[in-house]
């Protein structure tokens, strides 16, 4: 009984990221019908600027400022990179064929991945890109000698509880973006119809780069949450976990974003207990034959809405 | 219709070219390479040594160690005049850690850069990889750590032209079982290992072999793969067998994030591995979370032989680290090298590998080296404690 | 009379193909021939690739698993075979029967698994279907990798060398054959039909699942072709070589010569594979140009270098060899058009 609540904590934290990096997946396809591939590796490089940032300057000691700070930091410079993205990748082909987009998309992915592997071109003060050998997350905060806290046998690493927490205020935040403000209701009429979006006024060129930037920032945290409890990163960490995330994204219902949280968690608890209870070398297949069940069956996810294709 | 007979057509073309293959034209034989001798002395004054690496990647200490041991070594042996009165030249690529990448530089140094003697790998997987290249071109090849028996053996036959300096796996795995269950007294003990390498995989099953043998019971076999940097599933489900030791033969990037994740988990119980342990960076990464763990491994700098001390004081002056196996190794696998060429009537490959196989109670820094029939070297092993994240010495074992 | 013609205009590239084959075989360095090995197995995937993102106007990314399905199966049966020997024959000969069986039995157990991933996938399109496909093919990934038979995820090494330029080059020439006659046939014209409209297609009376499914299951059927002729080169078959890195590097070489041009994708995949192979000393920045053709080339002329044309009928071509019959044959329309995407954003009407 212990190990099944003990795969659901595990499971829970690893749900917690795929929310966190499904959120832009689903926005940007909400505004822009694009799987935006790059998103893995945007988490990716967030997880490497909160490296750069935890280590420039010989680095510092673990505590509750420097964490926000390199949390923050990670986040500005990935807001910045899914505006430079969409401005110089995807805005120029938006009148093409959705495939010349999805195919950017593959590109720009793997120009940050094997971008990121190359032989740093200088050192100082830090290697830059990281290249092919993993490096190592910088502490951010230290819990000294009792890492995790411990309920009736149940252990939770207190780093994990605490990404939770995070994770969780990070998606209020969004939901109150979304459902409460102007900018969320621009967006919300841009993913609906970008064409009557533009002829009431609203400037959807500015709301699209805004997605981005918000999705960016998102997967930035996931990407610190991860790497401070997981502290290998290297630049092919981001492709998996990116995936998956889309499948979580499609697993809610691409598009929606309370479906986007929902999927992510439920693709990791399931992970968890697929992988726990029979073998662990599944795990990576358990995931896209969810991706498949789900397209199959309910094509427009657990909470979204059918949609009737017009010819 | 045209497209049904199109694809009866490719078919039956495919399976015409088999009876239309010319016996005269064999596929890429050995033969047609040129001999490495002949262009050794070609390329000029001195001879060429060729070694693949892991300089940057996930294992990317192995790497760099061995290639400084070789460096060092050939240094030394330059100082002394080199060999046959020529000198030595190193030319080493890089392989990532990858395998594929691994055979890809292996086939340049044979074919391409015609060295007399190829050095490496120190992980199995890539030794693997490169041993069909040396058979295939006639190039000896000497692996420097791999510790794999299937990188000297081919489907029950020796591998003519692949060494080692270094013991096996069915030793090694032996080893770490019977200190576990005579020493430690354990009688529950489960494995985690890295499904997706050969070493791994290989020195599990050892491990698991001799255990059981010894009267233990392996009561949980978790596995994962290469990249994996989430071990809480594999580590939640050992918990629940309430083992009393972890055996990790992994690499150790890996078995540092596996260490700490389990204490994060609340597991108390030591981990033990093998060889691919042996790094700096296991320290650096694991924090600590490995205090209380053992691993056996090639040697210890603290063995206080002089040739031991003089390598580790030169390699400490050259490099400023003190020298860990691969380095050793490496180190061990270049002077035997050069040794079987000074022994060699000449450079030719199959001289040269018949120079090899008759190393016996050659000194290197790892123990004493003797290949046996199966090409591989017959040597101790040593068993390393983790206290208060340093490795220290414990005891030998020997063959 | 006119069926011996067509049956002779698929013979005589063979014909002409093996003594050329024979002799480059014989003459060629053993470090060249396995560049040119690479070369003939990428023009394979990418011409087979074509068949499905270019004639048909899916969008597969999980050429790499069916690549995988054939090299596993050929590997399985070659090493199994490996002592054997026919009666009456020379070694030699008889190792090459039976790989001449092994590589139709990685044909067909590829073919097999086009048909399972077809079936279910090609109910979806566009950007889902490139997903789904991609899903598979890890799914075929990570089955081999917990097969105990098929070496895990360590795979299966030490296979034997049985892979020569002969081999190569007949698989290329029949990859191409079958693609042209494919694309000049009845089913080609209903391929193409799906691709310019689905919804039009069906209208019309094409069976789109038949075709999208029959068009899966050639271009499956080839690159387990190609995956079983470079596992024998490398004598290796590893899960690792075939992720779905290795599906996209075929999608840059068909997005590169152009959706839908045969000539494009085997000049393309030529091209590229010895580009890369010169560049030997940057290997690093391999996947790097990889990314940047891909992006540059969708900013600039996303219908890629050819379009959907075939090499004869660029303008340049016909100018230098200006040859009455070409020209008819480029008049009489034996390329459609451009590619037209129904899935537009703001498309519906």
């Amino acid at each position: 009984m212990t190990e099944f609540f003990q795969h659901l904590v595990n499971g829970v934290s690893v749900g917690t990221i795929y929310a966190l990096i499904a959120l832009g997946y689903t926005m940007v396809y909400g505004v822009l019908k694009l799987i935006n591939f790059a998103h893995g590796d945007v988490y990716m490089v967030g997880a490497f600027s909160g490296y750069y940032l935890g280590t420039v300057g010989g680095g510092g000691q673990p505590s509750f400022i420097r964490a926000a700070y390199i949390t923050l930091g990670a986040m500005i410079v990935c807001g910045l990179l899914g505006y430079v993205i969409e401005r110089f990748a995807y805005r120029p082909l938006r009148d093409q064929a959705r495939l010349t987009s999805l195919i950017t998309a593959i590109g720009v992915s793997f120009l940050l991945e094997y971008g990121f592997q190359l032989t740093p071109w200088f050192r100082e003060p830090v290697p830059f890109p990281p290249g092919p050998s993993p490096r190592f997350f910088p502490t951010l905060l230290d819990f000294g000698p009792a890492p995790s806290l411990e309920f009736l046998g149940v252990t939770v690493p207190k780093i994990d509880a605490l990404g939770l927490v995070l994770a969780l205020a990070l998606m209020l935040l969004l939901q109150h973006i979304v459902y409460r403000t102007r900018f969320g209701t621009a967006m919300r009429a841009v993913s609906f119809d970008p064409q009557v979006a533009g002829l009431m006024g609203i400037p959807v060129n500015r709301i699209i780069s805004m997605t981005f930037v918000l999705g960016s920032a998102l997967a930035a945290a996931a990407g610190i949450i991860n790497a401070s409890s997981r502290p290998k990163i290297e630049p092919l960490f981001g492709l998996m976990s990116g995936l998956k995330a889309f499948v979580a994204a499609v697993l809610g219902g691409i598009g929606n974003v309370p479906g986007a949280m929902a999927g992510g968690l439920l693709l990791g608890v399931t992970e968890e207990y697929v992988a726990g209870y029979t073998s662990s070398s599944y795990r990576d297949a358990i995931a896209f034959a969810v991706l498949i069940l789900v397209l199959l069956l309910r094509p427009e996810g657990l909470f979204g809405r059918a949609t009737v294709e017009k010819v | 219709m045209r497209f049904a007979s199109a694809m009866a057509v490719a078919a039956l073309a495919l399976a015409a070219a088999g009876c239309e293959r010319k016996p005269a034209a064999p596929g890429p034989s050995p033969a047609r390479a040129p001999t490495p001798s002949a262009t050794a002395e070609a390329a000029g004054d001195s001879i060429l040594i060729g070694h693949v690496a892991s300089l940057t990647g996930d294992q990317a200490t192995y790497g760099v160690s061995s290639d400084n041991g070789i460096k060092l070594a050939i240094a030394e042996l330059n100082a002394k005049g080199g060999v046959k009165g020529r000198r030595l030249a190193l030319r080493t690529y890089d392989d990532e850690g990858i395998p594929e990448k691994a055979a890809a530089a292996a086939t340049r140094l044979a074919v391409h850069d015609q060295v007399a003697v190829l050095l490496g790998e120190v992980a199995s997987s890539r030794s693997l990889a490169m041993a069909a290249i040396a058979d295939g071109t006639g190039v000896p090849m000497i692996s420097t750590a791999s510790t794999h028996p299937r990188v000297t053996r081919d489907r029950g036959r020796t591998r003519p032209y692949v060494f080692r300096v270094c013991f096996v796996d069915p030793f090694q795995g032996a080893v770490m079982a019977k200190f576990a269950r005579e020493h430690l007294r354990l009688a529950k003990v489960a494995v985690l290992r890295d499904v997706g390498n050969d070493y791994s995989v290989g020195l599990a099953d050892f491990f698991v072999a001799r255990f059981e043998e010894l009267g233990g019971t392996i009561v949980s076999d978790q596995g994962f793969k290469a990249g994996d940097r989430d071990f809480q599933v594999q580590l939640t489900a050992i918990a629940s067998t309430r083992p009393q030791m972890i055996y990790v033969p992994a690499y150790y990037a890996d078995v540092a994030l596996i260490g700490r994740q389990a204490r994060e988990l609340g597991i108390g119980v030591p981990l033990a591995g093998g060889d691919g342990w042996d790094s700096d960076r296991l320290f650096e990464i694991a924090r600590g979370a490995l205090d209380g763990s053992y691993f056996t491994d090639h040697y210890t700098h603290e063995n206080p032989a002089p040739l031991v001390q003089r390598f580790v004081q030169r390699y400490r002056e050259a490099y400023g680290a003190v020298p860990d196996a691969a380095a050793a190794l490496g180190y061990d696998a270049a002077r035997v090298a050069a040794d079987a060429m000074s022994r060699a009537p000449d450079l030719s490959g199959p001289a040269l590998r018949e120079a090899i196989g008759k190393t016996k109670d050659f000194p290197g820094v790892t123990g004493r080296i003797s290949l046996d029939a199966s090409h591989d070297a017959v040597k101790p092993a040593v068993v390393i404690g983790i206290e208060r994240n340093v490795g220290r010495y414990l005891t030998t074992v020997e063959p | 009379m006119t069926r011996a013609r067509a049956l002779l205009r698929s013979f005589l590239p063979f014909l002409v193909g093996l003594p050329i084959l024979v002799v480059l075989e014989a003459v060629t360095p053993p470090d060249f021939s396995l560049i040119l090995v690479s070369v003939g197995v990428n023009v394979i995937l990418a011409v087979s690739l074509n068949v499905v993102n270019g004639f048909t106007g899916q969008f597969s990314l999980g050429h790499a698993g069916f690549m995988a399905v054939g090299a596993y199966t050929a590997a399985k049966l070659t090493t199994a075979l490996a002592g054997v020997e026919l009666p009456f024959l020379p070694q030699v000969l008889s190792d090459q029967i039976f790989f001449a069986l092994a590589l139709s039995a990685a044909m067909a157990a590829a073919a097999l698994a086009g048909v399972l991933v077809g079936m279910p996938s090609l109910r979806l399109r566009g950007d889902y279907l490139a997903i789904v496909t991609l899903g598979f093919g890890e799914i075929i990934r990570s089955v081999i990798e917990n097969l105990k038979a098929l070496g895990q995820a360590t795979g299966l090494s030490g296979l034997p060398a049985r892979t020569n330029l002969v081999w190569v080059g007949i698989s290329v020439i029949a990859t191409v054959v079958m693609a042209y006659r494919l694309a000049t046939s009845t089913q080609g014209r209903a391929l193409f039909a799906i691709r310019e409209d689905e919804i039009a297609a069906e209208a019309m009376g094409v069976d789109t699942t038949g075709y999208k499914v029959r068009a899966f299951v050639i271009s499956a059927a080839y690159a387990g072709l190609a995956g079983a002729l470079i596992s024998h080169a490398i004598l290796l078959a590893t899960p690792r070589m075939f992720t779905f890195v290795r599906s996209i590097e075929v999608v840059v070489m068909v997005v590169l010569g152009g959706l839908g041009s045969i000539t494009g994708s085997v000049v393309a995949a030529a091209l590229l594979t010895v580009a890369l192979e010169l560049l030997r000393e940057f290997q690093a920045y391999r996947m790097v140009v990889y990314a940047l053709l891909l992006i540059a080339l969708m900013l600039l002329r996303p219908q890629g270098i050819f379009g959907t044309r075939e090499l004869w009928n660029l303008a340049l071509f016909r100018r230098l060899f200006r040859s009455p019959r070409l020209a008819a044959a480029a008049t009489s329309g034996a390329s459609p058009t451009e590619i037209r995407d129904d899935s537009t954003t703001g498309g519906a009407v």
